[in-house]
C-alpha cells in the first residue's frame, strides 16, 4: 500500500474518487428508491454535450456538465411526477432529451473538432488525469450536496413512499422532487469524471440497488450505499494502479459483481 | 365552540374545474364519532375529505375541525388516502413508514429517540402488527398495509382519523377485521373516526351515522333513517330503491343506472 499514493495523481484520483463515492452512494440510494434509475442515465448522457460545450467556449468541462445537467434536472422537475408505477409521463420525456442530447454532444465535438481521446475521456472518465483544481471543484460540489441531502433527507424519504399523505401533512412534494433531481444532476457532473458518462452507474445505483436488497433500515441502506461505493471506488482504483486494467472496467466491475451477488443470495 | 364538536360544515361548497360538486352542505360530527361517508361514484365523497384536510379550498361557507377554520397539515387529523397497493419492491421496513407519521415532514437528519421510538411501538401493537414490523411494507398483504398506515395516521397524535375507501380491495374478513380495529380505536382513544366507502354493508354494524353523498347535496343520520328509499329518492331527485337482503344486507338499487321511470316505484 505504500508506494500506491508516492504519485500526486494517485493521490488526487483517491480524493476525488472518495468524494464522488460519498455523494454517489448517498443521493443513489434516493434514486433507486424513487424508481428514477433511467432519469440518473439521462442526466450522465446529457453531461456529453455539456462538457463537450465547455470545450467548445474554452471554459471548465465540469461547468458545462453542472449547467446542461441542471437545465435538464430542471426540466423534468417542472414536469413533476406522481409515484405512479410506469412512470410514463417522465420516462417518455426523459428518453426525448437523452437522445437529443446525444446529437447536441456529436455537434459540439465536430465544431470543436476535439480529439477522440477528448471524447474517450468523457465516455469513460479520466480518473488518473484529475487536476487539483478538480479536487477542488469535487469537494466543494459533493460536500455542497451531501449538506442539502442531510437537510431534505426525511421529508424528501416520505414524499418518495407516500407522496399523497406527504402532501397533506405539509411535505412540499413537488419542491422536494425538483430539489433532488438538481442534487443529483451535481452528483452526475462531477462522477462523470471518475467513471465517464457511459459508466456512471456503477457508482450511482449498483451499489443503491445492493444495499436496498440488503436492508430496509432508511438509514442503514444509506450507509451501505456509501460503504459499497466507496469500497468498489477504492479497490478499482488500487487494482487498475498495479495492472494494466482500465479502472473504469473495475469499478463497473466491482459494483455490478456486488449487486449480482446480492440479488443471487436476496433475490 | 361547542367544545365536543369535531367537525362543523356551515353552508359549505365547493366548485372545481368550473362544475359545483356540492353546495350548502350542513354537518355536524361530535368528538369520537364514527361516520361513514357514502354516495355514488364521483359525487364528492373524497371531495369532502379534502375540504376537511384543506386541500381543496370551499367556494362558499366554512369548514372547522375542533373550532378551527380547516388549514393543510393539521396534525390533530391523521389521513389515509384513497390506494392502490404499496409497491412489492418498496423495500421499507413498515416500522419506518410509522415513524414518518410522527416526523417525517420535518427537516434534517433523524435522531435516534427513545420517546420516539416508544410511542411508534405502541402504535403498532395496538393495531396489531407488531408480528411484521420489521418486514418491508411492499411485501405485506394488503390488510396488514391497511394496519400500518392506521398507526402512522394516529402515531402523531391526531384526534380525528379521515381514511378514504380503507376497505376497498380487502377481502370480506380483513374489512370485517379493519372495521372492528378502527371502532376499538374510535370507542377506546375516543378518535373521530371519518371513512369513505362505497358499499355500507362491512360498516354497517360499526357507524354511529351515516353521511350521504349525491346530487350535489348531503344528508347525515342513522343508517336506518338515511339508507331509506324515500330519504336517497329525494337526495338523488330521481327514483332509488332501498332493498333488504334475507342476510340484513342493505342494497341500493338503481343509482347507477341511467334515470328510467318506473309508474310503480315507491
Amino acid at each position: 500500500m505504500g508506494d500506491l499514493l508516492q504519485f500526486h495523481f494517485m493521490q488526487n484520483a483517491f480524493l476525488a474518487g472518495t468524494l464522488v463515492a460519498l455523494l454517489a452512494g448517498a443521493a443513489g440510494y434516493f434514486v433507486v428508491l424513487r424508481g428514477q434509475s433511467f432519469v440518473a442515465h439521462m442526466l450522465s448522457q446529457v453531461g456529453f454535450p455539456g462538457a463537450a460545450a465547455g470545450a467548445l467556449l474554452h471554459v471548465s468541462p465540469v461547468l458545462g456538465l453542472v449547467v446542461f445537467c441542471g437545465a435538464a434536472a430542471t426540466g423534468i422537475g417542472a414536469i413533476g411526477r406522481r409515484l405512479d408505477p410506469g412512470n410514463r409521463a417522465e420516462s417518455a420525456a426523459v428518453g426525448s432529451i437523452l437522445v437529443f442530447s446525444l446529437g447536441l454532444g456529436l455537434l459540439f465535438y465536430r465544431l470543436y473538432a476535439g480529439s477522440a481521446q477528448g471524447i474517450y475521456a468523457f465516455l469513460f472518465g479520466t480518473i488518473l488525469g484529475i487536476t487539483d483544481a478538480d479536487v477542488a471543484l469535487t469537494f466543494l460540489v459533493a460536500i455542497a450536496a451531501v449538506a442539502v441531502l442531510a437537510v431534505i433527507g426525511r421529508p424528501l424519504f416520505f414524499a418518495s413512499v407516500d407522496p399523497d399523505v406527504a402532501e397533506a401533512r405539509g411535505v412540499p412534494v413537488r419542491g422536494l422532487a425538483l430539489a433532488f433531481l438538481l442534487v443529483l444532476a451535481l452528483s452526475v457532473a462531477i462522477t462523470v469524471q471518475i467513471v465517464g458518462t457511459l459508466l456512471i452507474f456503477a457508482l450511482l445505483v449498483a451499489p443503491a440497488a445492493s444495499a436496498i436488497r440488503l436492508t430496509a433500515r432508511p438509514v442503514l441502506g444509506v450507509a451501505v450505499s456509501v460503504v459499497l461505493a466507496l469500497a468498489c471506488t477504492w479497490l478499482g482504483l488500487t487494482l487498475a494502479y498495479y495492472t494494466n486494467v482500465p479502472v473504469g472496467f473495475l469499478i463497473t466491475t466491482l459494483a455490478f459483481g456486488v449487486y449480482v451477488a446480492v440479488r443471487a443470495v436476496r433475490a | 365552540m361547542h367544545e365536543s364538536r369535531a367537525l362543523d360544515f356551515e353552508h359549505a361548497a365547493v366548485r372545481l374545474g368550473g362544475r359545483e360538486v356540492w353546495s350548502d352542505v350542513n354537518l355536524e360530527v361530535a368528538a369520537g364519532e364514527f361516520v361513514a361517508i357514502l354516495g355514488p361514484n364521483g359525487a364528492g365523497k373524497s371531495t369532502l375529505l379534502k375540504a376537511l384536510l384543506g386541500v381543496v379550498p370551499l367556494s362558499e361557507g366554512a369548514v372547522r375541525v375542533f373550532g378551527t377554520p380547516v388549514r393543510r397539515g393539521n396534525p390533530e387529523i391523521g389521513y389515509l388516502p384513497q390506494r392502490r397497493r404499496f409497491d412489492p419492491d418498496l423495500r421499507v421496513r413498515a416500522l419506518d413508514l410509522v415513524r414518518l407519521g410522527l416526523d417525517g415532514a420535518s427537516w434534517g437528519l433523524p435522531m435516534p429517540s427513545a420517546e420516539k421510538a416508544r410511542r411508534v411501538r405502541d402504535l403498532i401493537e395496538l393495531v396489531g402488527a407488531t408480528a411484521y414490523q420489521d418486514r418491508p411494507i411492499g411485501e405485506l398483504s394488503g390488510g396488514e398495509q391497511q394496519r400500518i398506515l392506521i398507526a402512522q395516521a394516529l402515531v402523531g397524535g391526531a384526534k380525528m382519523l379521515v381514511l378514504d375507501e380503507p376497505l376497498e380491495s380487502l377481502d370480506l374478513n380483513n374489512q370485517q377485521a379493519i372495521s372492528e380495529l378502527i371502532r376499538g380505536i374510535c370507542r377506546a382513544r375516543a378518535v373521530t373516526v371519518l371513512l369513505v366507502a362505497h358499499d355500507i354493508n362491512p360498516i354497517l354494524g360499526f357507524v354511529d351515522r351515516v353521511v350521504y353523498v349525491a346530487g350535489g347535496h348531503v344528508v347525515a343520520g342513522k343508517p336506518e333513517d338515511v339508507i331509506r328509499t324515500e330519504t336517497l329518492t329525494e337526495l338523488y331527485g330521481a327514483p332509488v330503491e332501498v332493498l333488504r337482503t334475507s342476510d340484513g344486507r342493505l342494497v341500493v338499487v338503481g343509482q347507477y343506472e341511467p334515470v328510467t321511470h318506473h309508474p310503480d316505484d315507491h
